[in-house]
């Protein structure tokens, strides 16, 4: 059998976990490590006679992120339970939203190599997390209850990404979404974003479409597992589909895990259990209507997307896209680069300003750029005072490193206190250029007799002037004098 | 002193001519003659109790302020949660389950200095009419120990009427207030939904149940109102006092309303036993004694109301009842192979015949491919109901009629016919429904000497001019100071 042609169909259900200051439903803080079942009340518990109380600023974090996500965010909403026995849910329903969403009908915009891709979103809504089953040694399991409550808030895009690189590309892009926005810390390792993709392939053979069985793919906590697996997936339901011709129908869709060591996705559950969650409405809480004196102050939070802004970088400001994709990756970042560019400073220059020294010295104290204590003033006057050629790269370093351990620093007074101002006065430089001539004789010769020797003759005799002025000559004036002199 | 109502022996204990001390003591000596017969009480509370009524005598005595309900011995139905003694819904599957929080109306009674002195009994997890359905113990009638004390809250009026507490709170989804006050001949309230928290109610109905209290007089009721009424951030469902306002329920009490309109549906009185059926009409006489006007009134979808309550009640009941599963807390199964038989092993040994009944109804009636011919049209019916409640008050003030069909009727004779049992509460049921208010106040005897009640019901939050009309009626009458010859 030869090679055939097919297109690859992945559609993603999402887990955004929001970091509101409370629970979904309850006043207990959100937990991340702490002792089991200390983060919990009656609430959460699911006690007997406890009853929940809708935590606003979970529902305005969705509201802010189905607004990102182009969703019309609904006017009426409500909360449904879910019914599915499991340890780790204490009431054995979830609080959730069946047929009236929080938000539907959306799309998020994704960078390819094609350019901007739309990835259709059918809905994004609210629910409770559930706890954790913890299957340590011996006849038994534990229950810890502490993330039971956490907010979530699940998104479900139709199967409009086709390959591995776009499925990665929403992920990444996803996460710096909801980054911006602030409403969730979107750290995949921790679980406060969890992708679950459904893949199939619709492969051509003979002039005939056949549609693979849909798998889910879960247990995946990095953004390469996510890529890995369905690119095996992909083979994986290539080889199957040869072997067998087994094809989409009711009933069949499976869900198979990642094992992240092995690099292969195992089979979990072979057919789709016909799963009734006998879906009603949660009478212990009441519908949300959503207002436009609620939504309007929510919508005048939303901001410029990292997507909108890293092209915008680009054609404004002229960086290059991979400049522009560091400089918008976080929205901290982003800020400070617009601050230190309204501030004055050039933005190619404060770009690498920001990139080369200030980022190298956050890495090196591994924090972010924005936690380093400089100010976007102090930034933009560096890039000022480079522009006017007044300092060398190398006294902007030195003085970079003046302005990370001092936030009152300033740039201009430091460089002039330390020396670091070029020597740009044409009449000074040109004494100095007069001595290094009358210096080396061999060398002028060599430059004026042309040729190889010339170019090297003429950096030897720059050296010697930066030499003389101990780095703080202006190498663009001094080699204007010497050709001069030397014409 | 077993004849004061709970105003006049408060009142006396404020004074400083009653000691809490002695009222409680007298309550518990009360409890040790006659509990044994009435088996009222799940748990109760002596130590705790007199230490309380002691601190409050102190405080009294030293002129210090005290709450309303100050050194009042009360009962609560133990379907609502205590940090002291246990939890049990009258249910094996929390006879040992001690409750991390208070709800929130025992909160309020605490902080009104009111002495609980136990838990009573009930239908387990308030399912059923007449307490036969606890799985924990059994309560009489102290009219008639051979007959049921009506039901789910069977314990609060019938330890109420054998004198062992001054005032309780019971809850109320389907009538579990009002039939078992109407059977043992005291005042009880269903108030408007929302009105009272039900934080700490361990739920049955959720968008049904409702406390409120079982009390001597409508007076009593008015004060026991007073503490527990109100808004608590913990229950979204409980209605902010800007929507409805709250008020000294006492304040107006004894003023009676004036051009009172009663609406009557003589084709539902129809259906009751002839000498309720008289009662009624006597007591409506007596209104109209008094210048009422009797209108006439028609509900055309009351008929319905018994079908679908039976479908919303039980699909929230498998619902709410789904966390009693052996994992967390209450009763685990020994020796489960897997953690599906302590599923299934703990919920089977746990859970009474009539909880198993209800959660197999309500899960059927939420099923995939039944929801809509089963609880969406339920929710319909539920709707043209409360509508039919809205366009009849708009011609009256209230509507009266039975609580009940029958008196209390004797133990065992309904429990092998739930549908026989279901019927019981007839007149109860469209209350909870609609959401309304709707209080039984003792209005005479049959000829059997067990108590006949009067239900009268207003709008949603009109509870203040539904006591007032209740207490018209109340001082024209000493029905509600008849007490039950019971001796130990």
């Amino acid at each position: 059998m030869g090679n055939l042609e097919y297109k690859v169909l992945v559609g993603l259900e999402i887990h955004v976990q929001l970091c509101t200051q409370t629970k979904m439903f309850c006043g207990c803080a959100l937990s991340f490590a702490e002792e089991p079942n200390s983060r919990v009340c009656p609430v959460c518990l699911g006690m007997p006679g406890s009853l929940p109380v809708m935590n606003k600023q979970a529902v305005e974090f969705a509201i802010l992120a189905g607004m990102a996500l182009n969703c019309q965010i609904a006017q009426f909403t409500k909360w449904d339970r879910k019914s599915y026995y499991y340890p780790d849910l204490p009431k054995n329903y979830q609080i959730s939203q069946y047929d009236l969403p929080l938000a539907i009908n959306g799309y998020i915009e994704i960078p390819t190599d094609n350019g901007i891709k739309k990835i259709r979103i059918i809905r994004a809504h609210l629910e409770e997390d559930a706890g954790k089953n913890l299957h340590t040694a011996g006849n038994f399991s534990l229950v810890d209850l502490n993330r039971a409550g956490t907010p979530l808030l699940e998104i479900v895009t139709e199967p409009d990404m086709n390959s591995a690189i776009e499925v990665r590309a929403l992920a990444e892009e996803l996460q710096r979404i909801v980054r911006y926005l602030g409403v969730s810390e979107a750290d995949m390792q921790k679980g406060h974003m969890r992708f679950e993709p459904n893949v199939n392939l619709v492969i051509t053979r003979a002039g005939q479409e056949f549609k693979t069985p849909i798998v889910e793919v879960k247990n995946l906590n990095s953004f390469k597992a996510l890529e890995n697996s369905i690119n095996y997936e992909i083979g994986r339901q290539l080889d199957r589909f040869n072997e067998t011709g087994e094809v989409m129908e009711m009933g069949n869709k499976s869900t198979r895990g990642w094992d992240d060591a092995k690099e292969v996705t195992v089979l979990q559950r072979e057919k789709e259990e016909a799963h009734d969650y006998r879906y009603f409405p949660d009478p212990d809480l009441v519908p949300v209507e959503t207002n436009e004196d609620w939504l309007i102050p929510i919508q005048e939070r939303l901001c410029e997307l990292p997507l909108k802004k890293r092209l915008r970088y680009v054609k404004e400001y002229g960086l290059s896209d991979y400049d522009a994709g560091v400089l918008t990756s976080e929205r901290a970042t982003a800020d400070f680069f617009e601050n230190a560019v309204k501030s004055g400073g050039e933005p190619k220059r404060v770009c690498n300003l920001l990139t080369q020294y200030f980022q190298k010295r956050a890495n090196e104290r591994g924090c972010n750029l924005t936690e380093l204590g400089v100010k976007p003033q102090q930034v933009a006057a560096l890039a000022k005072m480079l522009e006017k050629e007044e300092i060398s790269a190398t006294a902007a370093a030195a003085i970079s490193d003046a302005v990370v351990l001092s936030e009152d620093l300033d740039p201009g007074k430091y460089a002039q206190e330390h020396n670091l101002l070029q020597k740009s006065d044409a009449g000074e430089l040109e004494a100095i250029v007069e001595e290094v001539i009358k210096a080396n004789p061999q060398a002028v010769e060599d430059f004026k007799a042309g040729g190889k020797k010339s170019g090297k003759a003429k950096g030897f005799l720059l050296g010697q002037v930066m030499q003389k002025t101990k780095g703080r000559a202006n190498p663009k004036v001094a080699a204007e004098i010497l050709d001069r002199k030397l014409a | 002193m077993n004849q004061l109502s709970a105003k006049e022996l408060r009142d006396k204990i404020k004074a400083g001519e009653i000691k809490s001390v002695e009222a409680t003591k007298a309550v518990f000596e009360r409890i040790a003659k006659v509990e044994p017969t009435v088996g009222a009480y799940i748990s109760i509370f002596e130590e705790q109790a007199l230490a309380k009524a002691a601190q409050v005598d102190k405080r009294i005595a030293g002129g210090e302020k005290v709450g309303e309900l100050a050194g009042l011995p009360v009962a609560v139905k133990d379907n609502m949660c205590t940090t002291f003694g246990t939890t049990t819904c009258a249910s094996k599957i929390l006879a040992n389950f001690h409750a991390p929080y208070n709800a929130t109306v025992v909160e309020k009674l605490l902080s009104s200095d009111a002495i609980i002195a136990g838990k009573t009994n009930l239908d387990e997890f308030a399912m059923g009419s007449s307490t036969e359905n606890s799985g924990l113990k059994r309560t009489v009638n102290p009219w008639d120990i051979e007959r049921v004390p009506g039901g789910s809250s069977g314990g609060s009026a019938a330890g109420l009427a054998a004198g062992l507490c001054f005032a309780a709170l019971g809850s109320d989804t389907g009538g579990s207030i009002r039939l078992p006050a109407s059977f043992c001949g005291v005042v009880g309230l269903k108030p408007t939904y929302g009105r009272v928290s039900r934080y700490g109610l361990v739920a049955y109905g959720s968008s049904l149940d409702q406390i409120g209290p079982v009390t001597q007089t409508v007076e009593d009721c008015a004060l026991m109102m007073n503490v527990i009424a109100g808004y608590d951030p913990a229950d979204s469902t409980s209605v902010d006092e800007k929507t409805a306002p709250l008020c000294d329920y006492l304040a107006k009490l004894d003023e009676p309303v004036k051009g009172l309109k009663i609406g009557i549906a003589p084709k539902f009185n129809a259906g009751a036993d002839e000498q309720v059926r008289k009662a009624i009409d006597e007591a409506i006489n007596t209104y109209r004694n008094l210048g009422a006007a009797i209108i006439e009134i028609d509900m055309p979808h009351f008929d319905y109301a018994i079908a679908a309550y039976y479908m919303v009640a039980t699909a929230e009941a498998s619902s709410n009842l789904s966390r009693y599963d052996g994992v967390h807390y209450g009763h685990r199964t020994r020796n489960p192979n897997d953690y599906i038989e302590v599923y299934t092993k703990s919920r089977a040994e746990g859970f009474g015949k009539e909880v198993k009944r209800r959660i197999m109804l309500g899960t059927y009636a939420l099923s995939s491919g039944y929801y809509d011919a089963y609880y969406l049209k339920a929710l319909k019916v539920r709707n043209l109901i409360r509508g039919d409640f809205v366009s009849v008050f708009e011609k009256c003030d209230c509507i009266m009629m039975p609580v009940s069909p029958t008196t209390a009727f004797k133990m065992g004779e309904k429990l092998d016919d739930p549908l026989k049992m279901y019927l019981s509460d007839i007149y109860t049921i469209a209350v909870n429904l609609a959401g309304i208010p709707g209080i039984s106040i003792p209005c005479g005897f049959d000829d059997k000497n067990l108590p006949i009640g009067l239900q009268i019901l207003a709008p949603a939050f009109g509870e203040e001019n539904l006591l007032r009309i209740a207490r018209m009626y109340e001082k024209q009458t000493d029905w509600h100071r008849k007490r039950p010859n019971l001796n130990g």
